[in-house]
């Protein structure tokens, strides 16, 4: 079967709306995450500098601002991992079916 | 040795100018060093098997496909490290550590800007491109629009970011010749220029994912094996780490949290917006994705590229508090005249080089002085093989042969744009010499996230968006973000010499605005464009979608 009959059929599917609402839904809601991290991290450091400089517990050296900007880079790598986990396992399974069905 | 006096480093030089934060980390101007055998020997050592492996990718590259994308053959593992090979720089090596060697927290603001992009990626952009793209993101924008206007637009906004992003790393280059080689300015651009040209000529993508993978693995290594150094001599303890470094370091306790770098909250997201979605709109980032073979392995790609670089960063922070825990005590090794208040022999983007002597010895820091400099051969052969790609595939064959072209003729004419690209930025890199060039990074991450992102964002994700609408809107973000820039303190000021404060432009940088527009004329343009060709690119949308999102008929790129 040529492309542009699968393409037209899975264009008709609704399943096919129904996937890319959902994925979308969830791609959106990691990216707000993400800018949500970042930029408090950012916006904390415009406007309350010291809440950054408290030190974690009495007597430490250690400010809070450290472990969490590290913590804004494990939390990058992290949902990054977590977006391309469920895309390669449970959409690519989603979307294999949606593209088997229409290329009967 | 040679006295080196108190050089104008780029991140002095930006807190001077109070705008550090736009122009990311660099290089600067530098004093020759002592000439550095081990250095040189191993870098030569890295250039004789890169060019090994040159010889033998040239044996793989003989179609167009070959050459821009190494035939879709690479793996999601080896992407991600060749993406991490090509966004890992000297710049941000040397300057991230250089700056949490000066400042301490401050640098980790950086390092995170630089990172955050990645996400944004890989949830909106990775899939979808290699979905719809072949060779360039152009072809991304060229499916159901005009391919005369927006590939003409696609490459300019491409070229224009490779060539801001060539100049800094040949005058980086030249810079860290002399620091770390004790070699002239003029020997490091040729120098790069033309191994360069080597690798993409003959080895086209093949080579050049090698050269990345290879210098992504070595720059690893380095690191971490600085990092657990320094983290071995605190017994693994961060806290004792951090005592030590607050006690030595002449701004003691400040060094724990925020300090000047941001102060007004405009100048912040605007430059958090350039680097988060500038990242997107990078085309020699891009151009990776369709190097592999499917989807899947694109997401792969970023996965691992994110985690690498993330890892990077976070070994470039313990590296810069080593730095401080290491050279200050020994002030008669490391500072100039043996004085503290000298600062660093060489400068402060010296930090890490000087704590790979500390930690590992001469051998040990000939070993990083190499990786340092041949980090910036990887870079620059792929901001070349995605400029070459611009004017072979999408000017030259596209736009003005109509696809009309064999894939021997478009090859011959890549290679043809790359020689001329080489010799283009060894020029620049002579022309720029004694320019404060700082500002370039950011300009080109600006005109990215104004240009290109958005064009690609919208042709992708919205239906009603037309040729017109991206080409008005990405023409505006383009000519704003480099407009902007220039009146900005980082050129106007810094590199235009004229007196403080005289900037039309105060912030940091012009992305939140240029961006904004960018956006808005798209959309408005393509609701007024009520042409027939609007109206046959809206109903190809559909179809768009179904290839986009499930990469039904993409280019199986892998064994042609």
């Amino acid at each position: 079967m040529k492309d542009e009959d699968i393409v037209e059929r899975i264009q008709k599917n609704p399943k096919f709306v129904q996937f890319v609402r959902m994925r979308n839904n969830y791609s959106i809601i990691l990216s707000v995450m993400m800018m949500i991290v970042y930029f408090g991290y950012i916006g904390l450091i415009a406007f309350d500098k010291s809440f950054l400089a408290i030190k974690i517990s009495a007597g430490s050296v250690t400010s809070i601002g450290i472990p969490m900007g590290i913590g804004v880079l494990v939390f990058t790598i992290i949902i990054t991992a977590i977006y391309v986990r469920r895309a390669n396992t449970e959409f690519d399974a989603a979307k294999d079916e949606i593209v088997k069905e229409a290329s009967k | 040795m040679i006295k080196a006096k108190h050089i104008l480093g780029g991140i002095a030089a930006l807190l001077v100018a109070g705008v550090a934060l736009a122009a990311g980390a660099d290089l600067g101007q530098a004093q020759k060093q002592d000439t550095n055998w081990t250095a040189i020997t191993m870098f030569a050592i890295f250039v004789g098997i890169t060019l090994w492996i040159t010889k033998w990718a040239a044996t793989k590259t003989k179609t167009a496909a070959d050459f821009y994308t190494a035939g879709g053959g690479i793996t999601g593992f080896q992407n991600g490290l060749a993406i991490a090979g090509d966004y890992m720089s000297a710049a941000s090596f040397l300057g991230i550590s250089g700056l949490v060697f000066a400042s301490g927290f401050d640098g980790l603001i950086f390092s995170i800007g630089w990172l955050v992009g990645w996400p944004v990626i890989t949830f909106l952009m990775a899939e979808r491109l290699r979905n719809l793209g072949k060779f360039t993101f152009a072809d991304v924008a060229g499916y159901r629009f005009d391919a005369g206007p927006i590939r003409t637009f696609a490459a300019s906004g491409s070229l224009v970011v490779v060539a801001f992003y060539l100049i800094a790393q040949m005058v980086g280059a030249g810079q860290l010749i002399k620091l770390l080689f004790g070699l002239e300015y003029h020997y490091a651009v040729v120098l790069v220029g033309a191994i360069m040209m080597i690798y993409v000529l003959f080895g086209g993508m093949t080579a050049t994912t090698w050269v990345q993978i290879i210098k992504a693995g070595m720059l690893l290594t380095g690191a971490t094996f600085m990092a657990l150094a320094v983290m071995f001599q605190f017994g693994f303890s961060p806290e004792a780490m951090f005592t030590k470094a607050v006690e030595v370091h002449s701004k003691h306790d400040a060094i724990m949290s925020p300090g000047t770098f941001i102060t007004d909250p405009i100048s912040a997201i605007s430059v958090g917006i350039a680097l988060m979605f500038g990242t997107a709109g990078l085309p020699h980032i891009l151009m990776r994705f369709f190097t592999v073979p499917s989807a899947k392995e694109a997401r792969k790609s970023v996965a691992w590229a994110t985690t690498w670089i993330g890892y990077f960063y976070i070994l470039t922070f313990i590296i810069g508090f080593g730095a401080i825990t290491n050279l200050i005590p020994n002030p008669a090794d490391y500072f100039v005249g043996g004085e503290l208040a000298k600062g660093l022999k060489g400068g402060g983007n010296m930090a890490a080089v000087h704590l790979a002597k500390a930690v590992g010895g001469d051998m040990f820091m000939g070993f990083i002085s190499a990786v340092a400099f041949a980090t910036i051969l990887a870079v620059v052969a792929g901001l070349t093989l995605s400029g070459a790609s611009a004017v072979s595939h999408d000017l030259y064959a596209s736009v003005w042969r109509h696809g009309n072209v064999d894939s021997a003729t478009e090859l011959r004419v890549s290679k043809i744009t790359t020689v001329c690209l080489g010799i283009f930025a060894v020029l620049l890199g002579i022309v720029f010499e004694k320019q404060n060039v700082a500002f370039m990074v950011m300009l080109a991450f600006a005109v990215a996230c104004s240009a290109n992102f958005p064009v690609l964002f919208m042709s992708v994700l919205w239906k009603n968006c037309t040729t017109k609408g991206a080409v008005a809107g990405g023409t505006v973000g383009l000519i704003m973000s480099v407009a902007l820039t220039i009146v900005s303190p980082a050129v106007w000021e810094a590199s235009l010499g004229h007196p403080k404060g005289s900037a039309m432009f105060p912030y940091a940088s012009p992305a939140i605005f240029s961006m904004t527009a960018a956006f808005l004329v798209i959309w408005i343009v393509s609701l007024l464009d009520k042409s027939t060709q609007a109206a046959k690119e809206r109903a190809l949308f559909p179809a768009q979608l179904v290839r986009s999102e499930t990469g039904v008929g993409s280019s199986s790129a892998s064994g042609h």
